[in-house]
């Protein structure tokens, strides 16, 4: 084994001088590369390890596949603290992100973790907000809906598939502060297991309107069950939802994204992390990650490197505000 | 005919050779475990579960695999009821009453034969309901709003208690323990943890299968450790041959007929379950035919009738817990838990997101069945010398599969303990002879049960009125406080004689 040795060794130096040579976009070389998918098998989380994983193989940016582990518990929280404490020089691994992580983030569910702690790499798409009423409903605009709810709080009910404070919540909260609702406290929030359930309430009427994403309503668009009030969207989306107006066209300046992305640990090193921003890039441009978009209705959002960091840092930023605003958080 | 169509295509999800496999699998371990005393359905499932996620089967085939193994041990309960007068599971409890004397009379053979052909009347019956009325019942789902389900809910701990409970009082304080259990973890509401201190594995509480397999599974181990084997089962079993003539298949018909409506009506109703499908169907029998007093004494029609109750109540009890996510016997709620760890929400869009899962797994039943009847007249014999298997080969084994199994769910080793505690709370909760299943009811639907009234709550501005706003929920209040005076006023008479036949058997209650 001994006199195998030196070859290696010098391989290894070849290798490095070359990759020094070919300049530095080179000088990390990925091996064993893993991704987290911080919840059980099945979610949105692990559907953005499993798919980037695949697209980047397919591409070949990484060798051989990349591994996707399940590390589920506390809402992301337990895959957080466990990078930030024991993987936080990994140049190999990467985590699977959305708004919910932003969200837990900014009211301190993830005791004692900060943004500050990861890399922000890049987002590889978005699912944008809707409002939705029942289809016999007499409210046809989002001013109206509004409209009522300054009349008289009481009076409707908004359901979601989020916890009270969660992204569902906050992002019917966002629309009515744009719209100037000041007593946001007053605005009732109904949470359910999943926008899917509270549809379904919605059509069962118990409730009188609904707010989620784009891709959990589209089964219910396609059936006629519901009326998109608006898409809180910076431009119409693409595809069926294009009939839908913006709360923008409405006079209501808001948007609300639910984004999903990556994060890589805090003491990962510039190389690394240059590599890895590089790499999402290319699987956002590629003509297969398309494909996957329009599949799983994820509407265009390509932003990385600091320029995503800068975005996670101001969404937190105007998470606290409204949750405080309502009084969720001190 | 829309649901033939379903049907049909669900048939062609369920015959793979895979499928078919996990089937006749399920089928075979599920009578051997109905048939060994103590472990019944719901411990049955609960000891699969982790075999079934480190086997790392998809949805469709899991859920096979699981109801295989129910439908399998209620079919396989009847087996020592008849041969030792020992129930091998709760709801073949009635049928110690004229089985063993139809045993002890040399007619064991007999016995055997009625009561497989009475299961397999009850289950293909039941399946057959269960195809015709959860779609129905998907539709007035929509008339269940957060205030409707709170009832519903309430409904299903108010019945739990009831005929098949000794105490009352133990089991609504079982229930009480379990929603207290689940108010561990981040509220769902709003987001704040409770109960956590500060731990980052218990935000999402306890992990429902994890408790399962510790209350029922590793409690068995340690009840086993405390006696050493003493309960074991000598002697021998003779059988003769199981066939029945058709002269008493005739004579027994009726009384099949009649106990699979009632039985799947108790299995339909949430919380009963098939102890109470069997039971009303024996009592019933009993009143309807009794009339030269042969029943308790071999009567062929007193093995028929609770046999074709309580499959016939199995079947029932999938109605609610597939079309409107309120499991309606304690083995279905174990059911409940696989399929939302699987990531499926049963309910009224159950049907319409997953109907290869849905109609998949109701074709199975179908297959089950057919594979269980041919199984257990020929077999019947091979199932009775599983009894004499010693416990200190079996009980080993269901603590490794239960270890193994629970560390493959998540790799966590927390979770292992959180086993081992509740391993150690099912010992100490059976030596008080408080039951299981509420416990487990309760950590499984604590939280959707405490969500829906504070949803209620929220959309009437906090009127409590709201409760009862409607026909629908009126009519659930209704039948909860029924369900739990009744037993209470009534069934004392038919509690004491359950009782005395537990007492007989010394069973465990579960």
């Amino acid at each position: 084994m001994l006199h195998l040795r030196t070859p290696g060794r010098s391989l290894a130096l070849a290798l490095a001088a070359l990759a020094l040579m070919a300049g530095p976009s080179t000088a990390f070389e990925p091996s064993q590369t893993e991704c987290i998918a911080p919840a059980a098998p099945g979610g949105g989380w692990d559907f953005t390890c499993r798919q980037v994983g695949k697209t980047m193989q397919d591409l070949k940016i990484i060798p051989g596949t990349m591994q996707v582990t399940n590390l589920a518990g506390g809402g992301g929280g337990v895959a957080y603290a466990e990078v930030a404490s024991k993987r936080k020089a990994d140049n190999n691994l990467i985590v699977a992100a959305s708004s919910a992580t932003a969200t837990r983030l900014a009211t301190g569910a993830f005791p004692g973790n900060t943004m500050d702690q990861m890399r922000w790499v890049g987002s590889i798409g978005a699912d944008y907000g809707v409002i939705a009423v029942a289809k016999n409903s007499p409210i046809k605009t989002l001013p109206e809906l509004f409209a009522k709810i300054k009349a008289d709080p009481k009076s409707i009910s908004v359901a979601g598939g989020s916890a009270v404070g969660g992204w569902d919540h906050l992002k019917v909260l966002i629309a009515a502060k744009a719209d100037g609702i000041s007593n946001l406290r007053a605005i009732k929030y109904v949470p359910f297991d999943g926008g899917g359930e509270a549809i379904t309430q919605l059509l069962a009427g118990s409730v009188q309107a609904f707010t989620g994403d784009a891709s959990e309503a589209k089964g219910f668009v396609d059936a006629g069950d519901i009326r998109v009030l608006a898409v809180l969207a910076p431009d119409r989306l693409p595809g069926d939802f294009g009939k839908f107006p913006t709360a923008k066209e409405q006079g209501i300046d808001a948007i609300g994204a639910n984004w999903r992305g990556f994060y890589a640990p805090g003491g990962m090193s510039d190389d690394a992390y240059k590599f890895w921003v590089a790499s999402v890039k290319q699987v956002y441009a590629s003509p297969e990650w398309k494909k996957v978009m329009t599949q799983n209705g994820l509407a265009p959002l390509d932003l990385d490197g600091p320029q995503f960091e800068a975005f996670v840092k101001k969404s937190i930023s105007d998470i606290q505000t409204i949750s405080k605003e309502i009084g969720l958080i001190k | 005919m829309d649901v033939l169509t379903s049907l049909g295509h669900g048939f062609a999800v369920a015959i793979t050779f895979e499928n078919l496999g996990l089937a006749l699998i399920g089928c075979l371990l599920g009578t051997i475990i109905g048939a060994l005393p103590g472990l019944g359905p719901s411990n049955g499932v609960a000891i699969l579960i982790p075999l079934s996620f480190s086997l790392g089967l998809d949805a469709t085939a899991a859920l096979i695999l699981l109801t295989s193994v129910y439908y399998g041990a209620m079919y396989g309960g009847r087996i020592s009821s008849i041969l030792l007068n020992i129930p091998g599971d709760e709801p073949a409890v009635m049928t110690t009453l004229d089985g063993y004397p139809m045993a002890r009379a040399g007619k064991a053979g007999e016995a055997l034969a009625i009561s497989g052909i009475a299961s397999f009347v009850g289950s293909f019956v039941a399946t057959w309901g269960l195809v015709f009325l959860a779609p129905q019942l998907v539709k007035v789902a929509l008339l269940f709003g957060p205030a409707e389900y709170f009832a519903l809910f309430t409904l299903a701990f108010a019945t739990l208690g009831g005929i098949s409970s000794t105490n009352q009082a133990k089991a609504a304080l079982a229930a009480a323990l379990g929603l207290g259990i689940a108010m561990i973890g981040v509220d769902g509401q709003t987001g704040v943890p409770r109960f956590s201190f500060g731990m980052v594995h218990l935000y999402d509480g306890v992990n429902f299968l994890v408790a399962i397999v510790g209350l029922f599974a590793l409690s068995e181990v340690f009840i086993f450790l405390e006696h050493r084997g003493e309960n074991a089962v000598h002697g021998s079993v003779s059988i003769g041959r199981p066939v029945a003539s058709w002269s008493v298949l005739k004579y027994c018909t009726p009384a099949m007929l009649r106990s699979t409506v009632i039985g799947f009506i108790a299995g339909v109703l949430p919380g009963a379950g098939a102890s109470l499908g069997s039971f009303m169907a024996y009592a019933s029998e009993k009143n309807i035919s009794d009339k030269d007093k042969t029943f308790g004494k071999g009567d062929p029609r007193g093995v028929a009738a609770p046999e074709a109750g309580n499959n016939a109540a199995a079947g029932g009890a999938l109605v609610p817990m597939l079309a409107l996510g309120v499991p309606g016997s304690g083995t279905t709620a174990v059911l409940l838990a696989v399929l939302l760890s699987l990531n499926i929400t049963p309910g009224p869009l159950l049907f319409t997101q997953h109907p290869d899962v849905v109609w998949g797994l109701i074709a199975a039943l179908f297959i089950a069945n057919f594979m269980l009847i041919a199984m257990n007249l020929p077999l019947v014999g091979l199932f009775a010398r599983v009894l004499l298997i010693p416990p200190q080969f079996l009980m080993p084994l269901v603590a490794m599969i239960s270890f193994v199994g629970i560390y493959g769910i998540n790799g966590s080793t927390f979770d292992l303990l959180v086993m081992v505690i509740f391993g150690v709370l099912g010992w100490v909760l059976r030596k008080l002879d408080v039951p299981l299943v509420p416990v487990i009811m309760g950590v499984l639907l604590g939280n959707q049960m405490e969500a829906n009234l504070r949803r209620a709550l929220t959309i009437s501005n906090g009127e409590w009125g709201a409760l009862l706003h409607s026909p629908l929920s009126i009519g659930l209040w209704v039948l909860a406080v029924v369900g739990f005076v009744l037993p209470i006023v009534v069934g004392k008479r038919l509690k004491s004689r359950i009782a005395r036949a537990k007492e007989e058997a010394g069973t465990l209650v579960d």
